[in-house]
């Protein structure tokens, strides 16, 4: 505020403005209203002329880098195929490994004790109604012969989900307790969830060959952001009062992480991990394009057959899986927080 | 029994402490220096001075209460006492111990060891059940799950939580969840208590009913303690010493029966104005010498001409050692014909009071009966009496 402003009380300056313009109020709320008008009628005319005139450095782009771009990032994922092309072959193989094993596992339980196991887990984790749902939803499943597909989406699933929990929670918790990692993996994980899914398979065929470890890698990339965000919104929610206290009794930042911070925040961990749990399910359809197996592969071949009556069963055994997998780990979330 | 000045062990003592919030303190101590207020600085250095020279020392065993109005500094002197809040400048000693330059171990040892806290909004980990919550101090500092649950229980019991054990500390009320914040701080047996407003969260009856508690129970414990309200009544039951703070400041500093009978400034007496005296009177404050002293031994008749004399209202009696015998009014002796009938009134009327008890039940009693009170030491040595006159005297001041 300038000196001699100061000296005019607010009342007074109102007096000296309204004597000066008429109402000047009215003239304000005027222009406001005519602004958006001005700008868009502005763009349309200028538009009109330009391509009337027909005037080319305005019509296209004058410079394209596109070509340079990709190429440098072609040559940036072959050299990272090259360079790293041991290490990658060893994940893939381990993957491999345990995949298979576990898929193994999965088709050969037969089906009345998976099905009275899930019973079990629904009814001790969730409620009896969702564990009697599971169970109808798996012998829908089995009724269409979509048993063993639907066991090879879930061994995958499960080998994504752990590997996104594996990565996720630590970096979720690194994010909560350092607002500069906080910053720096925001536009990463933004990147994540926007960039369209496909766009994942390609550097994973590239780097661990067509098959399952591709689909693998593109579900964790796919399905790793809302586990992140959840860990490091959780542990960041956590009452700092609570903090506080443990902190008064002395407790080391250790002791405050895994005592204090980590329990607190486990719902919405949880929910984090649920959301993990849907993307990677959404996401296997895409992966059976670079050689998954499982119910996604069955959609695809059904669609590329023209029959889609086994297309929509298989999409929908993928949905009533889905329902399932939800509802258990709801109702786990849901008591948990009570 | 009075203490030596040296036998005094000063268990805390601050050194002129300043905190300043903010991301340039040594701006507003400047400032400070420069004699702007507290608000100048807030506006135009966008720095809070929570702690302006606070200096004061807690005795072992002491209760020292903090009391001020909203904002005045109370919680973040509390949590400079165990540097959940670091301190800008000044210095706290906790057996002699600076607290302000220990190293992050040693500070996480005196926190385990020397000091626990309770907090207004009990700070309870909800994901654990009572016990598990009570034990957390323990399972801090390393113990086996069997002792921890040994000393938690016995914590437990003493806060009346016996059979809780298992439940959610959500399924508390706030009452029982403070219980259970104040066994979690007793439980590592600190040998200070730091309380920041424990039960304002609670409701009128269940605070009086905590503070009264409070009271009992630290007659038991015996713990240094800094306790942090806004409510001068109850300030006075759990204070041995009382600090009233405005800006941060210290404003006045003493007994609550000093703050309430000489208020250093308005601001004061307008805080105190609320409480009612006999909280804090004792029956020493308000007794008077007696219109006659009589010495037992003398007869009927002296006694009588002596009392016309004086034109005694009362007199009270005492052995040749000085030890009372009672108050009697002298319309009671006017009637009295023999030595018997004196003793027999004497021997109903023996109700004496200690020096240092308060006033209330004298309050009572003087309603009902013009008879004054008499006043004894711990040996019963008559020190004076109080009369309706005198406790009418005191409360209207
Ligand atoms: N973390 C902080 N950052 C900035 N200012 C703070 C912070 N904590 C407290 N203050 C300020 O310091 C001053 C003292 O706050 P403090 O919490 O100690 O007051 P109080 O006496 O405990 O009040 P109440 O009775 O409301 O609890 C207030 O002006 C407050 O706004
Ligand atoms: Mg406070």
């Amino acid at each position: 505020m300038s000196a001699p402003d100061r000296e005019i009380s607010a009342p007074d300056r109102e007096i000296i403005n309204s004597e000066k313009g008429a109402s000047p109020r009215i003239n304000q709320s005027l222009k406001k209203f005519y602004f958006p008008f001005v700008v868009i009628l502005g763009a349309i005319v200028l538009s009109l002329m330009i391509h009337g005139s027909g005037f080319e450095l305005a019509l296209d782009f004058p410079v394209d880098v596109s070509n340079e771009m990709e190429g440098a990032l072609d040559d940036s994922v072959d050299w990272i195929v090259i360079t790293f092309g041991d290490f990658f072959d060893a994940i893939s193989d381990s993957i491999k490994v345990v995949l298979g094993k576990l898929r193994d596992l999965l088709i050969w339980i037969p089906w009345p004790i998976m099905m009275s196991l899930v019973f079990i887990i629904g009814w001790k984790v969730a409620s009896l109604k969702i564990a009697i749902m599971s169970v109808v939803g798996m012998t829908i499943l089995a009724l269409v012969n979509l048993w063993e597909p639907t066991m090879v989406t879930v061994a995958i699933m499960i080998v994504a989900v752990f590997l996104s929990i594996v990565i996720g929670v630590p970096v979720g918790v690194l994010a909560a307790r350092s607002d500069s990692v906080d910053t720096g993996i925001r536009p990463v994980l933004d990147t994540m969830q926007t960039m369209p899914s496909f766009v994942y398979l390609v550097p994973g065929i590239m780097l661990f060959g067509l098959g399952n470890v591709a689909a693998i890698f593109a579900t964790v990339l796919y399905a790793l952001p809302p586990c992140i965000r959840l860990t490091n919104l959780g542990i960041r929610q956590v009452d700092p009062s609570v903090v506080e206290a443990g902190t008064s009794f002395g407790s080391s930042n250790m002791q405050l992480l895994f005592k204090i911070q980590i329990p607190m925040a486990i719902p919405t961990i949880m929910a984090g991990i649920n959301q993990t749990v849907m993307m990677a399910l959404a996401m296997s359809t895409i992966a059976a394009m670079v050689g998954a197996g499982g119910l996604g592969i069955e959609v695809l071949r059904a669609m590329g057959q023209l029959r889609e009556g086994e297309a929509i069963i298989a999409g929908c055994a993928i949905v009533i899986l889905a329902i399932i997998i939800d509802r258990i780990s709801q109702g786990y979330i849901e008591n948990r927080t009570q | 029994m009075t203490v030596e000045p040296e036998q005094i062990s000063h268990q805390i003592v601050v050194d002129r402490l300043w905190k300043v919030f903010g991301n340039n303190p040594s701006s507003a101590l400047e400032a400070e220096n420069a004699g702007k207020s507290r608000a100048e600085i807030q506006s135009e250095f966008d720095q809070v001075v929570a702690l302006r020279d606070v200096s004061f020392h807690v005795e072992k065993g002491e209760t020292f209460v903090v009391m001020g109005l909203s904002g005045s500094g109370k919680s973040t002197l509390v949590r400079c006492l165990s540097r959940l809040i670091e301190t800008t400048s000044g210095h706290i000693y906790v057996d002699l111990e600076d607290v302000t330059s220990l190293d992050d171990k040693s500070l996480r040892e005196f926190r385990r060891s020397k000091v626990s806290m309770v907090f207004q909004n009990f700070g309870l980990l909800p994901h654990r059940n009572v016990m598990d919550n009570a034990c957390y101090g323990l399972e801090i500092k390393g113990l086996s799950r069997t002792e921890r649950y040994e000393r938690a229980q016995r914590m437990l019991d003493l806060v009346g939580l016996n059979g809780w054990e298992t439940s959610k500390v959500s399924q508390l009320s706030g009452g029982m969840q403070q219980r259970v914040g104040l066994a979690r701080a007793l439980a590592v047996e600190p040998e200070i208590l730091l309380l920041d407003e424990p039960f304002s969260g609670l409701d009128p009856l269940i605070r009086r009913q905590m503070r009264s508690e409070l009271a009992v129970l630290q007659k038991e414990i015996q713990k240094t303690m800094v306790f942090i309200t806004h409510d001068l009544d109850e300030a006075v039951t759990v204070g041995d010493r009382i600090a009233i703070m405005r800006d941060g400041e210290i404003i006045q500093m003493g007994t609550p029966e000093e703050i309430i009978l000489n208020p250093v400034d308005d601001f004061v007496a307008e805080f105190t104005e609320d409480v009612s005296k006999d909280r804090v009177l004792n029956a020493s404050s308000i007794s008077v010498t007696p219109d006659l002293i009589w010495s037992y031994s003398h007869d009927l008749n002296s006694l009588k001409n002596k009392m016309d004399e004086v034109k005694a209202g009362h007199i009270a009696f005492v052995n040749e050692s000085g030890a009372s015998l009672g108050v009697l009014t002298g319309s009671d002796v006017e009637h009295i014909a023999s030595m018997e009938e004196l003793d027999r009134m004497l021997g109903e009327s023996t109700d004496t009071m200690m020096y240092s008890s308060n006033v209330k039940p004298a309050i009572s009693k003087l309603a009902n009966s013009s008879t004054p009170i008499p006043v004894v030491d711990s040996d019963n040595n008559l020190l004076g009496v109080i009369t309706q006159a005198s406790i009418l005297n005191a409360l209207s001041e």
